[in-house]
């Protein structure tokens, strides 16, 4: 145990160190000029005691010495395994679908708020992964698509009064339109400079929406954008119709999880079809591809144009959900965020995105109470997962042994 | 003898300022197997990517089955027969041996012969079919050979482009490569054109082979004959006269 311990030691200690030498600036230095010391020793003096008992116990089960205890866990862990694993994989999506129909019923609207959130960056993410996941192309505009969706229904609903679900195929038709017009000029360049393009034409889009007076009424957004309606049918004296705007967050939240659920099995549908395959191989090795007969030129627009269509899809319900929209939805920070999503969560897999998406909403949320610190502690997290899960929370199930090495 | 099923008239190409095929012509007659050998950067890859459209020519016309190709995209050439081994195998090292092997078939829309294929494929390779649901990266380096080869065979190619299969392989798995090219031209009498450093390997299964310097042909003959020339043996064969 001390020969395993020592071997930690060492990195453990520099680690240490260097966390000093970030916490005393960061915490030191007051804005009046004045250093001090002690408030950042204290909370390093902390972190010490926690992590250095983590240390101990981490050595302490590595080296054996803690198998009374993790044994029997273990055992017990490899036991609900084997059961769970006989439970087939419908009924895990029943009990988290049953769970999401039921969720606004026991909740406060600060939750259903927080859900609705979760439901429309769920849209984004699988969009997203469609372009990233399996294309392979780094997308840093991708919000733009989402922006456009959302301005769509926006001017449609207060221009020309069109109802929530007739502009939902137009959104997400513009979308498209708008990821081939972005994604036709890019489809030459690959990695990087795919990368600074895209963030280049996010931003075109962004700029646009913000100088464009006339149409989108520029910085200060367009306000008095409908809510969702449907006929709600009525049963007195007859059978009737009311026409019922969902304007409360109960109704909307069901609206959001429609979306997502169709995003889910469309996007689940694309990955296990021909097209899905295709994208990968691209991903994979685009020459490969192109010598294989995968037209490369109009399979990378398809990926564009679909992933530009659920950001469109959820643009329209953002539009519809706070009624109002202006640019500022829709900066870079956004594109960032929903790309650290797909990549925390697993890039490919659908369960490890819902994942991410609920892990980096959430985070902030609980981590409230941190106040000042809450963005820290936030990417404090983030670093923590991408350590110790650098495939995502759930990778793609993709799993191979490597075979043993018979040449030679 | 019959009209040729592939021939480079003049073929001039070149990456930005650099001219690697500087009028390069070969025929190649079906039922052949067709060796082009010489030395690093003579232009021997270029010659191969220049067929499959994936560098663009210059000058000069490429003709398959008659005719030209110059300038068709490359994903339309294994619909019509036309399908190359890449070299250093790039096979998709995140799909499954299975999903590589489907998309060599890409274009081909019938499932059932798709299946009927691939289970031929695999006889031919049995090890192939052992890690058929193993990631393509998670094989051996000869594994990875043989799935490019298997992958290329599923577009049921009239003629089979092959760039350096060789490479990088152990003697016992170089040997098994070009049994399986030797059984593939035999038995389905499949049009191989090969591309090899290793040119005594390459010459004693082609029954014609081209010498390759510098962007141009500088030499064509009998494989026997090039295999027993004097010069190539000094150049190439690694013999101190």
């Amino acid at each position: 145990m001390i020969h395993e311990f020592k071997k930690v030691l060492k990195t453990y200690a520099i680690g240490m160190l260097w966390l000093l030498g970030l916490l005393w600036p960061l915490m030191g230095i007051h804005p009046d000029g004045t250093l001090t010391f002690v408030n950042a020793f204290k909370v390093w003096l902390g972190i010490l005691g926690v992590t250095f008992c983590g240390l101990l116990l981490y050595v302490a089960n590595k080296s054996g010495s803690l198998n009374v205890i993790t044994r029997p866990l273990l055992d017990t862990r490899e036991k609900i395994n084997i059961a769970s694993s006989k439970v087939p994989f419908w009924v895990w999506w029943l009990i988290v679908l049953a769970v999401a129909l039921a969720f606004p019923n026991f909740t406060t609207r600060y939750a259903q708020d927080i859900a609705i959130q979760v439901l429309i960056y769920i849209c984004l993410g699988l969009g997203l992964n469609i372009v990233i996941g399996l294309a392979g192309m780094l997308d840093l505009g991708y919000i733009a698509f989402y922006g456009v969706g959302a301005y769509t229904y926006a001017l449609l609903s207060v221009n020309y009064g069109i109802s929530f679900w007739m502009s939902l195929p137009i959104a997400a038709t513009t979308a498209a339109i708008a990821g081939c017009i972005i994604g036709y000029p890019t489809l030459r360049m690959r990695g990087d400079y795919l990368a600074i393009v895209t963030l280049g034409f996010g931003e075109i889009v962004r700029l646009i929406l913000n100088n464009w007076m006339t149409l989108t009424n520029g910085p200060n957004g367009i306000l008095g954008i409908k809510a969702p309606a449907i006929y709600l049918p009525i049963f007195e004296g007859g059978l009737s119709f009311e026409y019922f705007y969902l304007k409360k967050l109960y109704y909307l939240y069901y609206v959001a999880l429609a979306l997502a659920i169709f995003t889910i099995i469309a996007v689940h549908r694309l990955i296990y079809s021909r097209i899905g395959r295709a994208w990968e191989s691209i991903r994979e090795d685009e020459t490969a591809a192109e010598l294989m007969g995968v037209n490369t030129f109009l399979l990378k627009l398809l990926a564009y144009a679909m992933g530009a269509v659920f950001a469109g899809l959820a643009g329209a319900f953002f539009a519809a959900r706070m009624r109002f929209v202006s640019p500022e939805s829709f900066t870079f920070l956004e594109s960032a965020m929903v790309l650290c999503m797909v990549v925390l969560g697993g890039m490919g897999s659908i369960p490890g995105i819902i994942l991410g998406v609920g892990a980096l909403i959430i985070l902030p949320e609980i981590f409230r109470e941190f106040e000042l610190y809450r963005m820290l502690a936030v990417g404090l997290a983030m670093v923590v997962m991408m350590v110790f899960k650098p495939a995502g929370l759930i990778p793609a199930k993709r799993v191979g042994t490597r075979s043993e090495e018979k040449e030679g | 003898m019959a009209d040729p099923i592939l021939e480079l008239r003049d073929v001039y190409s070149s990456y930005g300022n650099i001219k690697a095929l500087k009028g390069v012509s070969l025929k190649v007659f079906p039922g052949e197997i067709v060796a082009i050998i010489g030395a690093n950067g003579a232009g021997k890859s270029t010659t191969l990517m220049a067929i499959s459209g994936i560098v663009p020519v210059d000058k000069g016309d490429i003709l398959y089955q008659g005719s030209s190709i110059v300038g068709k995209s490359a994903e339309k050439l294994p619909a019509m027969g036309l399908c190359q081994v890449p070299e250093g195998r790039r096979i998709f090292p995140r799909l499954s041996v299975a999903e590589n092997l489907e998309l060599g078939a890409f274009h081909r829309k019938e499932r059932a012969e798709i299946e009927q294929d691939m289970e031929r494929v695999f006889s031919l390779f049995p090890a192939l079919a052992e890690r058929r649901k193993q990631q393509g990266g998670t094989l051996s380096g000869g594994e990875q050979q043989m799935l490019a080869i298997a992958r290329a065979l599923m577009t049921r190619p009239k003629l089979l482009l092959m760039d350096e299969p060789s490479l990088g392989l152990a003697p016992l798995f170089v040997q098994k490569i070009f049994d399986i090219i030797h059984d593939v031209n035999e038995r389905e009498g499949m049009t191989i054109l090969l591309v090899e450093q290793n040119a005594n390997l390459a010459l004693q299964a082609a029954q014609r082979g081209y010498v390759l310097e510098t962007g141009t042909v500088t030499m064509e003959d009998n494989a026997d004959t090039l295999l027993h020339n004097p010069e190539i043996r000094k150049a190439y064969l690694g013999e101190t006269a």
